[in-house]
């Protein structure tokens, strides 16, 4: 592999730091949340280790929080804050508009981080990553987890400024893919992000400060999903950014169509956020028929991840033909295995698949019923966020530390065993939640110590036991590979930004003027949002029913 | 222009339509030809008014509201549910009527269609039959603090 580093603008370095810092922040995050994700595996498994826990984590439903907060916010969202500047910076080819904006964005989030993080460690934010009212926080949690999405609005806003000047310097000039889908992810999260910072602002800090007594757990609840569920695109679109701009050229191809691939990206801003309902099929206080709408709009955004598996699955099959491939299923032994940044990435692909159908059924408005908050639901998004979304960042980081460090990868095989290994966990365990989950064993609970839960040994107990147990391994094989690259490794990284050449992506002329605009498709994403929620809070506002906070009662 | 690139999109695409519209109209069709459905509004109620309204003054207690069709209020509170067991002849078509005292929690009764969340200040309302005598565990499974797993408790189904 050619380096490209000669090229290369030397100011565009001035990202690095930046990307470093983040990734820094969620690497620890992740390390730490690797702890208590063994002991929930444990307890699923009818083994209580929480009592060896203490006096750190005091109980089962801290360190629940822990885990929650720490997995699926932190280490999602500050790995994205530092790839999506690098993304930006590399494919544009020019410097952040801003690296002071930057950097206020990084120590706004980690201040944010801090201050929530004191509450969770002192037992004072057994909320869970969902913090429902009444169940009342303190007041430092809800800032804090405000502070973090303040700065992920930063960072938003100087990629836009960067985007913009871009293109005062390029007119008429195509925006590259990458970008083009970092800007689609940014434009729906803050348009997303309103719905929780309208429930932090105006419900839920002032009454954990105390200067309102009462909140309406309703509408907090609805807020949130407003937001609830399209941050699970926020957290997957850096994933889908890797899988079109970068797996072809890890590969060693070019994307299959780059059209199809804006058209997914559009298809995110116009339907990731008019479904938040289908979190709330089983809510009091909200209508049948506008639940139904979320079901049809929820079927809507999974169009774009079909589309997905078709174009990353065509261009990786071309890019194996390239180089030498031949038949229907031979190909894939010409594909670059022996990488971990892709073979990682690729296992992430496959968890992806039954994780999105598993959300159909989360979607599907009566059929929801049967799976409504069992372990159903948590096998899903671990296979979709725990797994495909995890699974590619560490895979990218597989590259990106090399790059940044200029320390070369230590223990490349090892490096390519990690995804494996964690695959071959993930799929034991999380069918293994699926199925529970059908048999209506409830999700988030104590079940080791639940009394009217029999756990039988079976194939369920030994699959979670052998499942969650593998998972850990995996994550402490990464952690030990990354570390032994940052203090270890001796050999000058021989990396390079696995973006497409210009020219290379796709042909840019065959973008049609539709899918390098963006006024049409935030007007229908605002359009499809007001009538997917304007009935919703009308109602709410009308009925409102607020009732007292309760602290402490965990 | 038709060529190979564009006949395997339009061959991946069309399906990617075609399935998930198959399935919508499967769920429309069990939601109104079958008429099973999710919660919808059922009213307000304040907390502290909940031991002296109609039906939650009375939890457990069944009442026939028509030929083998009963309704039953449930009050969920931190960490009991308000009955712990109800016993309903087998084939009744039985209406939970629930609400909250103070933080959210669920309701899952096994076996059936009945997985509901439990707002304070909203009231609740799911139907089941139950064909079959035997015991229906119910559980919470909205996480409502320290005692969360131990809420629980039994609907028995008996022989009529």
């Amino acid at each position: 592999m050619a380096t490209v580093s000669t090229e290369i603008n030397p100011q565009l370095r001035t990202v690095h730091r930046l990307t470093a810092a983040f990734i820094a922040v969620a690497l620890v995050s992740l390390a730490i949340a690797n702890v208590p994700a063994l002991f929930q595996a444990f307890d699923r498994a009818g083994f209580n280790l929480y009592p060896y826990a203490r006096p750190v984590i005091r109980t089962y439903y801290q360190g629940l929080t822990i885990h929650g907060v720490l997995n699926v916010l932190v280490w999602t969202i500050f790995f994205l804050s530092g790839f999506f500047p690098f993304v930006t910076v590399y494919a544009l080819g020019r410097p952040l508009a801003s690296m002071r904006l930057g950097w206020i964005a990084f120590w706004v989030m980690l201040g944010g981080l801090v201050l929530a993080a004191i509450p969770i460690f002192a037992n004072t934010a057994t909320v869970l990553y969902t913090f429902y009212a009444p169940l009342q926080a303190s007041p430092a949690y809800y800032i804090g987890l405000t502070l973090v999405v303040v700065g992920t609005w930063l960072i938003g806003l100087d990629i836009l400024l960067t985007w913009r000047a871009w293109r005062r310097e390029n007119p008429g000039r195509v925006t590259p893919l990458a970008v083009f889908g970092t800007l689609a992810t940014y434009a729906l999260w803050t348009i997303a992000s309103i719905g929780l910072a309208v429930e932090m602002l105006f419900l839920l800090i002032p009454w954990s400060l105390g200067i309102v007594d009462t909140v309406d757990p309703l509408l907090a609840r609805t807020l949130f999903w407003f937001t609830g569920h399209p941050i699970v695109y926020f957290w997957l679109l850096p994933a889908y950014v890797s899988w079109y701009a970068m797996i072809p050229r890890l590969a060693g191809g070019r994307l299959f169509s780059e059209p199809m691939a804006r058209l997914a990206f559009l298809f995110f801003v116009l339907y990731s956020i008019p479904v938040g309902l289908h979190h709330q099929f089983s809510d009091p206080g909200i209508g049948g028929g506008i639940k139904l709408l979320h079901t049809f709009m929820t079927f809507a955004v999974f169009f774009p991840s079909l589309l997905t598996y078709f174009n990353v699955s065509a261009s990786i099959e071309t890019a194996a033909r390239l180089h030498g491939g031949t038949g229907w299923v031979k190909w894939v032994r010409n594909l670059p295995w022996g990488n971990p940044a892709f073979t990682g990435q690729v296992m992430g692909m496959f968890l992806f698949v039954p994780g999105g159908i598993s959300g159909l059924t989360n979607a599907s408005y009566n059929v929801n019923q049967a799976i409504h908050n069992t372990t159903w639901v948590v096998g899903h998004f671990h296979l979709t966020v725990g797994g495909a979304v995890t699974l590619t960042f560490m895979a990218t980081t597989y590259w990106l530390i090399p790059y940044l460090t200029g320390r070369a990868l230590w223990g490349r095989r090892l490096a390519v065993a990690q995804p494996i290994i964690f695959f071959v966990g993930m799929a034991m365990w999380s069918e293994t939640m699926h199925r529970l989950g059908l048999e209506s064993i409830p999700r988030r609970t104590y079940l080791s110590q639940a009394p009217w839960f029999e756990n039988e040994w079976g194939l369920n107990r030994i699959l979670l036991l052998i499942g969650g147990p593998t998972m850990f391994v995996a994550g402490v094989l990464y952690f030990v590979i990354i570390i032994m690259t940052l203090v270890a490794s001796r050999e000058p990284a021989r990396v390079e930004v696995p973006l497409a050449r210009p020219g290379e992506e796709g042909s840019h002329e065959q973008v049609p003027k539709l899918l390098d605009s963006w006024r049409p498709w935030l007007i229908g994403s605002v359009v499809l949002i007001a009538i997917a929620y304007l009935p919703v809070f009308t109602h709410l506002l009308r009925n409102i029913s607020s009732v007292p906070g309760f602290a402490g009662i965990w | 222009m038709i060529n190979r690139k564009t006949l395997l999109e339009l061959g991946w695409i069309l399906p990617s339509i075609a399935i998930p519209v198959g399935m919508l109209v499967a769920v429309i069709v069990s939601a109104f030809g079958m008429m099973i459905h999710v919660p919808s509004d059922e009213g307000t109620i304040l907390p502290a008014a909940i031991d002296s309204t109609p039906p939650f003054d009375q939890p457990g207690v069944l009442r026939q509201v028509g030929p083998n069709q009963y309704e039953v209020a449930i009050v969920a509170q931190i960490w009991v549910f308000n009955p712990r067991e109800i016993r309903v002849p087998a084939g009744a078509e039985v209406t939970f009527v629930a609400t909250s005292r103070d933080v959210i929690h669920g309701l899952d009764i096994e076996g059936t269609n009945v997985n509901v969340m439990l707002i304070p200040g909203r009231i609740t309302r799911q139907n089941a039959i139950f064909k079959e005598p035997g015991v229906y565990r119910f559980v919470c499974h909205e996480y409502c603090g320290a005692g969360h797993h131990l809420m629980f408790g039994q609907i028995i189904v008996e022989e009529p």
